[in-house]
């Protein structure tokens, strides 16, 4: 009888999941394990019609990205959004998630949900909006920057200042996720800690040193990992306001790929590209979980 | 005592409002300037609102451009999403958490290892293979990569682990099959989080911008974020027109966010758990 019982539970379970296992091993193990085989061939837009006539070449196409000054400057565009407006994105989660949790704060919930608005905006909509903001003219930021006497700048067609307007404008729009999971990193916190430390004569900014911010080292993790991840994918924000120009200062390696995969259908190059990013952000990852476990 | 702890609280305060209006300003200039007339808000200074309102751009974009047709597809993209990741990732989620199957675990884990692989590296033939299935330029090759997620498997697993186990053995004992379990029993009670997934799914849907680019190619298929940014090129002096799409494009995911914003929250805050 149990017997039977088992069996009619593992024949359920595997009729349960094999729904979306199809699904997920249909259209996205499948065409990762496709996108490595094909980064090793010259699959173009002559092996869409025809995919026989394309030829394996080994390590060519990684060894053509890596001698590509195009990749390089790309990966520094990349690095730049990775390393400033990573910090600069988790900090602001940070200071906008202490402020709200502040035990004197009327309305917590209000300001949350403000903060938190701009991330289920659609992205596309409101690179536009930023477009006009960014307006070297008629902007609204160069116009309050004047009311305080600075001089205009041209902030998405001056190369040397379009990152850090997507910087600005990416930290705009994400800082509210984070900030939840800060909330809720500063919640779980226990309440004696504190006391413990006030009574041991520790003031506030004694307290979030050795208190909150020794408590919050795995949320600081994740959210680190996380926006690292996140950040390497850069994409719509260049595409939409910039075009990866003035002179490719923000065009990203994702760009780059989307690019040459989908506008010059050089589908080997664009994947080999995508393997480099990958394994790019692995290491990353790596690097950031041995970084922030030694400091614990 | 009180008077001490009134200036602090004072300038919290202050700094909280001052927050948030600069998080506002960017949605609340895109509101005011979809109403202003051609050339207002091209004009120094730049005007915060405009002088006489008009909704000439909104008219504009149902009757010369194709906002109505872009609205339809994104709707659509968005609810079949939805609703099919819905049906997949609840039966699968419960599956894992629920029902004694071999190799439950090592599925599951190799599922969870399989986060950190972006979704760019198969964009590429996952493109070939939906063109050799004819989905190519087609709304039903932009709901592909949505229909099932491990995350969305992962949020239903850890809130169906909480259903007690004696009450799926006593429907067991009375005769019930699994699938009647599953829609009689499970569905109730897991209803939360399948709110939560929706909104996910729903959000995530209609704010996907790269893989609609890279599917569709006929204007008339175009989802919103992928029409308004064929748009922009176009007209980049049409100010309040481009606002008012925008304005467009964001009301139905703002609306939904601020109703369903409790379950919504619960699946960030399930997401940092997996950490």
């Amino acid at each position: 009888m149990r017997g039977v019982a088992e069996a009619r539970q593992n024949r359920a379970g595997w009729a349960f999941v094999a729904p979306a296992l199809a699904l997920i091993g249909l259209f996205f193990f499948m065409p990762v394990l496709a996108g490595l085989f094909l980064s090793f061939t010259d699959f173009d837009i002559y092996a869409i019609g025809r995919p026989d006539t394309a030829r394996f070449m080994g390590l060519e196409n990684y060894r053509q990205v890596l001698s590509n000054p195009l990749f390089w400057q790309a990966l520094g565009n990349t690095f730049l959004f990775v390393i400033l407006g990573g910090p600069l994105s988790v900090l602001t989660s940070l200071v906008a998630a202490l402020l709200v949790s502040a035990k004197r704060v009327r309305y917590p919930g209000l300001f949350r949900s403000i903060f938190f608005m701009p991330v289920v905006t659609t992205l596309v909509a409101v690179a536009i909006v930023w477009r006009y903001l960014y307006h070297p003219q008629y902007g609204l930021l160069n116009w309050a920057l004047g009311a305080v006497g600075i001089h205009p700048v041209d902030w998405l067609g001056d190369p040397h200042w379009a990152m850090f307007a997507i910087i600005l404008m990416a930290v705009w729009k994400n800082f509210g996720y984070n900030m939840l999971i800060f909330i809720a990193g500063l919640q779980s916190i226990p309440e004696d800690l504190y006391e413990a430390a006030h009574l041991d004569g520790a003031g506030g900014w004694a307290q979030f040193r050795h208190v909150t911010l020794p408590s919050l080292a795995p949320t600081f993790l994740f959210v680190g990992v996380m926006t690292m991840l996140g950040n390497f994918q850069l994409f719509a924000e260049p595409y939409v306001m910039t075009q990866g120009g003035p002179l490719k200062a923000t065009t990203t390696v994702v760009l780059l790929m989307y690019e040459e995969g989908f506008r010059w259908w050089r589908m080997g190059m664009a994947a080999a590209l995508a393997f480099v990013l990958f394994v790019i952000m692995f290491l990353g990852t790596l690097i950031q979980m041995r970084l922030q476990g030694e400091r614990r | 005592m009180k008077r001490k702890a009134l200036l602090p609280t004072l300038t919290l305060h202050a700094v909280l409002v001052l927050g948030a209006l600069v998080t506002l300003t960017p949605l609340m200039w895109m509101v005011s300037a979809s109403f202003m007339s051609p050339g207002e808000s091209n004009s120094f200074p730049p005007r915060l609102l405009p002088q006489v309102p008009t909704l000439q751009n909104y008219v504009d974009l149902f009757t010369r451009l194709n906002l109505a047709r872009y609205l339809l597809n994104s709707t659509l993209v968005a609810v079949s999403a939805t609703l099919i990741s819905l049906i997949i990732n609840s039966m699968a989620g419960y599956a894992f958490a629920k029902l004694r199957f071999a190799g439950r675990e090592r599925v599951f884990h190799i599922l969870l290892a399989a986060l950190v692989i972006p979704g760019q590296v198969g964009m590429l033939p996952l493109f070939l293979l939906l063109k050799s299935m004819g989905l190519v330029n087609t709304m039903a090759g932009v709901v592909v990569p949505f229909m099932a997620g491990i995350f969305g498997i992962f949020m239903v697993r850890q809130y169906a682990m909480s259903i007690p186990d004696d009450l799926l053995d006593a429907a067991r004992v009375d005769g019930a099959g699994e699938y009647r379990i599953l829609w009689n029993i499970v569905i109730p009670v897991i209803q939360p989080i399948l709110v939560t997934l929706a909104v996910f799914t729903f959000l995530s849907a209609w704010n996907d911008f790269m893989w609609p680019l890279i599917v569709l190619s006929d204007d008339a298929k175009y989802t919103l974020p992928v029409a308004l940014a064929s748009l922009s090129g176009e007209h980049v002096q049409d100010t309040g027109l481009m606002m008012a799409g925008s304005v467009l494009t964001v009301l139905p995911v703002v609306v939904l966010f601020i109703v369903l914003q409790r379950a919504y929250i619960r699946g960030v805050m399930m997401g940092s758990v997996k950490g």
